[in-house]
């Protein structure tokens, strides 16, 4: 969980930062899309760099979500009688959504690649411009599609909350001392995602990017 | 006080068990949670009924034989408390309490609320000891330990076993308690030549005994009767993390 975690968090990091580049124009926005696809080219093939980063990403995926589901039929198979009441005492709630919000995040990404990636849902759909689909995509008339990316980004945010510190705890590098910034530091992370993401569909809903 | 109990009765392992109300009155706010149970089962006896089975030792905190869900919070709601020093007065009167044994898989009901915790003896079996002929106590300062080692090392060894832990995890897993056990020994210099066989061997037999995976989630933590802290679980992984990438 931890490991496959890091990896996603650091994508997710690259991919808000990326997202970030439509506040520059256009022209910036698509400038990085084809950069991306043409990393270390000549040396490489067309779409190498970019394609094995994909391959990682689904095994990280895969991978996590296998990691989730062997961890919950452990702990359904560890407590077969339920308790009659039962009360939560620790602190926080993000603890308590980590499995449905991963499975919200789940779907969401499915559609997330429908719409964006490869324009199946996009008014523009797929020979169009990255930066024309992500604008006709948040156009205000699709105020909903919008909606849809507030929930699942702020389910991240959660998901990281706890997610990121976890992971760290998991790895053995968390303790008293250091759990106070490490939490800390996850919830900063946590909302700075949460904005960068937020950030350029709203812009584009609001009509402050056209 | 007067106050009604709801209490997990079950004749024995092979019964399928259920959910018993009680009335009980006229119960002092001075009593142990425990005592108030006594004059519940005194009366059963009287009636010819089946007294409550639960465990208990030294009513004093410190031997780990009690323990029991009391409305759904391992030892109550009372922190770092077990549930022999748990005192009627934190309830309040007319109350109605329902008093569950620990659930997990690898704490099967012996009766009622009666658990059995053998599977920690197996845990503390697998490595929770140094192999060295450790004698009578050594004098104070013949091995020097850190007091910041000698200080986490103790705080991990008043670990009493209850089991709290597993029964308040929502994934039924025994890390804590293992953690702790590990803990104790690690931060010790007695404790160093089988540091790292002793997490393996001890988490191999916590996963073998059917116990979940830890997620993090600290619910352990905040019912442990003696506090142990999340560090030591983080402490165990890391040990547990060395000992399998050699």
């Amino acid at each position: 969980m931890a490991v496959t975690g890091a990896v996603m968090v650091l994508f997710l990091v690259l991919h808000m930062l990326g997202n970030l580049k439509i506040f520059l124009g256009k022209d910036s926005f698509n400038e990085y899309a084809h950069a991306l696809r043409t990393l270390l080219e000549p040396l490489l093939p067309y779409r190498t760099v970019l394609t094995v980063l994909e391959v990682v990403l689904v095994a990280s995926v895969v991978l996590h979500m296998w990691a989730a589901i062997s961890l919950s039929r452990r702990a359904g198979k560890a407590r077969p009688v339920k308790y009659v009441a039962k009360k939560s005492q620790a602190a926080g709630y993000t603890t308590h959504i980590m499995r449905w919000g991963g499975v919200t995040i789940a779907l969401f990404v499915v559609w997330h690649l429908l719409d964006l990636t490869f324009g199946v849902v996009n008014p523009k759909g797929f020979d169009s411009a990255p930066a024309d689909r992500m604008i006709a995509g948040f156009e205000p008339s699709r105020w909903w599609v919008t909606l849809i990316y507030i929930v699942a980004v702020v389910m991240v945010g959660l998901h990281l909350r706890h997610g990121v510190w976890s992971a760290v705890q998991t790895l053995g590098w968390a303790n008293s001392t250091r759990n106070k910034v490490l939490r800390l530091s996850a919830g900063l992370l946590s909302a700075v995602l949460v904005i960068g993401f937020l950030a350029p569909p709203l812009a584009i809903t609001f009509g402050v990017v056209k | 006080m007067n106050l009604t109990l709801k209490v997990w009765r079950q004749s024995g392992p092979s019964d399928k068990g259920r959910m018993v109300t009680y009335k009980v009155e006229d119960v002092s706010p001075d009593m142990s949670f425990l005592e108030m149970l006594d004059v519940l089962n005194e009366r059963l006896i009287l009636e010819g009924d089946d007294p409550i089975a639960f465990d208990h030792d030294c009513r004093e905190g410190i031997c780990g034989m009690c323990g029991m869900v009391i409305n759904g919070v391992a030892h109550g709601e009372q922190r770092a408390t077990t549930t022999c020093q748990l005192h009627m007065r934190h309830f309040e009167d007319g109350a109605t309490i329902t008093i569950e044994p620990w659930r997990a898989a690898p704490f099967p009901v012996v009766k009622d609320l009666v658990v059995d915790r053998s599977a920690f003896d197996r845990i503390i079996q697998a490595g929770g000891f140094v192999s060295v002929p450790a004698g009578s106590a050594p004098d104070a300062h013949s091995i020097p330990v850190r007091k910041e080692d000698a200080d986490a090392a103790f705080d991990a060894a008043t670990c009493i076993g209850c089991g709290a832990c597993v029964a308040a995890c929502p994934n039924g897993s025994a890390s804590l308690f293992t953690a702790a056990k590990i803990t104790h020994l690690s931060l010790l210099p007695q404790g160093q030549p089988e540091r790292l066989s002793r997490a393996k061997a001890m988490v191999d037999q916590m996963d073998a005994e059917g116990f979940g995976g830890c997620t993090n989630t600290g619910e352990c933590t905040a019912v442990c009767p003696k506090g142990i802290p999340l560090d030591a679980i983080a402490r165990m992984n890391a040990d547990y993390l060395k000992a399998n990438a050699k």
